[in-house]
């Protein structure tokens, strides 16, 4: 460990306690940062330097309780420390963080944690949560009783990180000092390290006892059994709501942008190829996915703040009581909460879950959650389709999306049951989640969070929607003197297709579009607009009239029922195939969201023909 | 008979005693998390159907289970709420 070798330090404590905040503040780093207990489920490594010049390479690892590795996502930290993480060597020495308000519980995790046998320190973070619930903690004595330093920390606050800098600082500077604080091993099991615990609690700790902190009074209407789901229900339902209502005149002012870009190109670029490149397949298939970045926004305003809050836990306390009748691990609640934004990273907190075929049964039915990529879909389609009036004081339109979000948890809740009764069997509990402590949200990491899921929206944007506008687009226009849709390249291909979706009532442009949407679901959206852009004689319509003059009723109901179960994401099925390493449950996962697929539209196709829609 | 954490009512709060180790992972969950010989536990919000899951008040901290789970821990004496 001497000069010019960087030192590799293990972030390890309990979930929550503010491993990741502190990871972001010391690095610069981008780790999700979140009031509940399960955010990090992968390692993270970041650098910095002291002023001293000395290189710190720090990890960022999942939460852990003790060091059994009950679920996938605590292995992950355990062997980080233990150096058993393919490719990677183990640290030098551990940063041992917990949640200061919570020292009564927790102290028992760094006796623990000791007998990793690296050097370790103890940063006791949220000290200013620690006393504003009137604790006061004996750092010297403390000290003394674990025979580790002990450091105070608020990782949120730039003071607050100070001391823990300054030690740092002089630690780097002396390589002796690592084996000076290789603690010596705690003997005895977990039973004697608890009571070895409590009994330096009960000296180094004192709590001024209050009467009802902040959090539980708000817990009293909160976890109340029926006051408490009552508010749950009103947050998703104002939540969906206002992404429809607060989103439209931003989302008019794109469409203008839009429209203007196309006009503009169209007037100087030369009549021909390159304008009908430019102006039907890109900007009227990337303008037409990227119009909906207003709503994106506003929805993850939500989800970040129910996120900071505290709430996410309470809503799984909440919902669990109908978890566990269903047959459901009750930490697949926040996995399946977290897939609303996106599947990906919901399928990969689903490694919180201890059982197995628990997690498995989580991965499964997590597609079925509305994600992001979604929106643009039932936008466009609900757009054309369904009045812009009011019921009552709700938006129409917002309670016909509301509707199909609850279609889909509905179906989640059932094919969970299925699979609990027949493919994945077996007893399951384990909802044991610690409920924090309310939060003000950090203003920079939710601004960051923010602009994060913004861009990757309009990433997606760049990397898929652009080349398949242009792949579609190549397709339409050729060969030249096709005078329909069938006769293009785009056509024949789709026609080979449309046979099989002929029957659930859609035509050959949902045909065409929904090859490539394969790689996503908004590419549905980009291809039409850039199908029907180039069939398109006027330029002042937007694709929403287009659709709505071309489609019947039927047929654009069965296509958003299509989208509620569709499995048309390769990279959702990359990560299931990844986190189940196994070819198995990607294929099973596939097939059945594709068979749902086909027979919700088909009934939803003919059910509404039957009754006279059109 | 050996009182449960599952029999306490809302408010009411328990000593745990002992941990039933029938199921050891159980048990081994529930003391890290935070459960140990001695804590004050005190149950104080339930889930809607069958008063499950529960959330428990520990040491200053809220934790939620299931009542499969909460019933591991065993509690050596009752006491009223005002005397908690
Ligand atoms: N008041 C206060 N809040 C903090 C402090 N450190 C972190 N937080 C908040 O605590 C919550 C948890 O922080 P994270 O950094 O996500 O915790 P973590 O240890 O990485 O959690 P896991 O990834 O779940 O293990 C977030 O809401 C943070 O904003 C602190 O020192 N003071
Ligand atoms: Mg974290």
């Amino acid at each position: 460990m001497s000069d010019g070798q960087s030192l590799r330090l293990a972030l390890l404590g309990a979930p929550n306690c503010g491993k990741s905040s502190l990871f972001n503040a010391l690095t610069g780093g981008k780790a999700k940062v979140a009031n509940y207990p399960g955010v990090t489920v992968e390692y993270r490594k970041g650098d910095f330097t002291l002023p001293s010049g000395q290189a710190i390479e720090l990890l960022d690892l999942p939460g852990v309780y003790g060091d059994c590795g009950h679920s996938m996502d605590e292995r992950v930290a355990l062997d980080a420390v233990r150096g058993n993480l393919e490719g990677e060597r183990a640290p030098d020495a551990i940063v041992f963080m917990m949640d200061a308000s919570h020292i009564n519980t927790h102290l028992h995790n760094v006796l623990q944690a000791k007998n990793h046998g690296l050097p370790i320190i103890l940063v006791l973070n949220m000290m200013d949560m620690a006393a504003r619930d009137g604790i006061t903690i004996d750092l010297p004595a403390l000290e003394r009783e674990i025979g580790i330093p002990v450091i105070s920390c608020v990782a949120v606050r730039g003071s607050g990180r100070s001391l823990l800098l300054d030690y740092l600082e002089e630690w780097g500077g002396d390589v002796s000092f690592g084996s000076a604080a290789t603690p010596k091993e705690e003997k005895g099991d977990l039973k004697a390290l608890q009571a070895k615990a409590r009994s330096i609690t009960s000296t180094a700790v004192s709590r001024v006892h209050q009467a009802e902190t902040f959090s539980q009074r708000i817990d009293n209407w909160v976890l109340h059994p029926i006051m408490g789901l009552a508010i749950l229900f009103t947050i998703l339902f104002v939540m969906f709501q206002a992404v429809y209502t607060w989103s439209g005149p931003a989302m008019d002012l794109i469409e203008m942008a839009i429209g203007g870009l196309q006009r503009g190109a169209a007037a100087i670029l030369p009549d021909g190829l390159i304008t009908s490149l430019v102006v039907d397949g890109i900007i009227a298939g990337v303008g037409s996915v990227l119009i909906f970045l207003p709503q994106i926004i506003i929805l993850f305003a939500f989800i970040l703040l129910l996120e900071a809050s505290g709430y996410m836990a309470r809503a799984a306390f909440l919902v669990d009581t109908l978890m566990a009748k269903i047959g459901l691990n009750g930490r697949a609640f926040i996995p399946l909460l977290s897939s609303f934004a996106c599947a990906i990273p919901g399928i990969m907190s689903a490694r919180t879950i201890e059982q197995e075929r628990d997690r498995i049964t989580t991965i499964l039915i997590a597609p079925l959650m509305t994600c992001a990529a979604r929106w643009p879909v039932y936008f466009l389609i609900i757009g054309a389709f369904v009045p812009a009036e009011k019921v009552g004081v709700f938006s129409l339109q917002g309670l016909v999306a509301f509707g199909l979000i609850l279609v889909g948890i509905v179906f989640a809740l059932i094919m969970a049951a299925i699979f609990k009764r027949t493919l994945t069997k077996g007893e399951s509990s384990g909802l044991l989640i610690e409920l924090p402590s309310y939060k003000t949200p950090v203003f920079k990491d939710y601004i960051i969070g923010l602009w994060d899921r913004g861009m990757i929206f309009v990433n997606r944007a760049g990397r898929i929607i652009l080349p398949a506008s242009i792949l579609i687009w190549g397709l339409m226009s050729f060969p030249a003197n096709a005078t329909t849709t069938a006769q293009t390249w785009a056509g024949k291909v789709g026609g080979l297709i449309e046979p099989l979706l002929r029957p659930i009532g859609f035509n050959l442009e949902i045909a065409i579009s929904l090859i490539p949407a394969m790689a996503a679901r908004e590419v549905a959206v980009s291809s039409l607009a850039t199908i029907y852009s180039i069939g398109g004689t006027n330029a002042d319509d937007t694709l929403r009239d287009l659709i709505a003059a071309n489609w019947t009723l039927p047929t654009a109901l069965a296509f958003l029922a299509w989208f509620v179960f569709a499995p048309q994401c390769l990279s959702t099925f990359a990560i299931i195939r990844k986190e189940t390493n196994s070819w198995k449950w990607p294929l099973f996962a596939f097939g059945y969201l594709f068979v749902l697929a086909y027979i919700a539209a088909g009934v939803t196709y003919h059910v509404s023909l039957a009754m006279g829609l059109s | 008979m050996t009182k449960r954490l599952t029999d306490l009512a809302k408010s009411e709060t328990g000593v745990i005693l002992d941990f039933d180790d029938s199921d050891p992972a159980l048990s081994t969950r529930l003391r890290e998390i935070g459960f140990a010989e001695g804590d004050n536990v005190t149950p104080l919000h339930f889930g809607l159907f069958g008063k499950n899951p529960m959330s428990v008040r520990v040491n200053g901290a809220q934790i939620a289970l299931r009542r499969e789970d909460a019933q591991a821990i065993l509690l050596k004496a009752v006491k009223s709420e005002a005397s908690a």
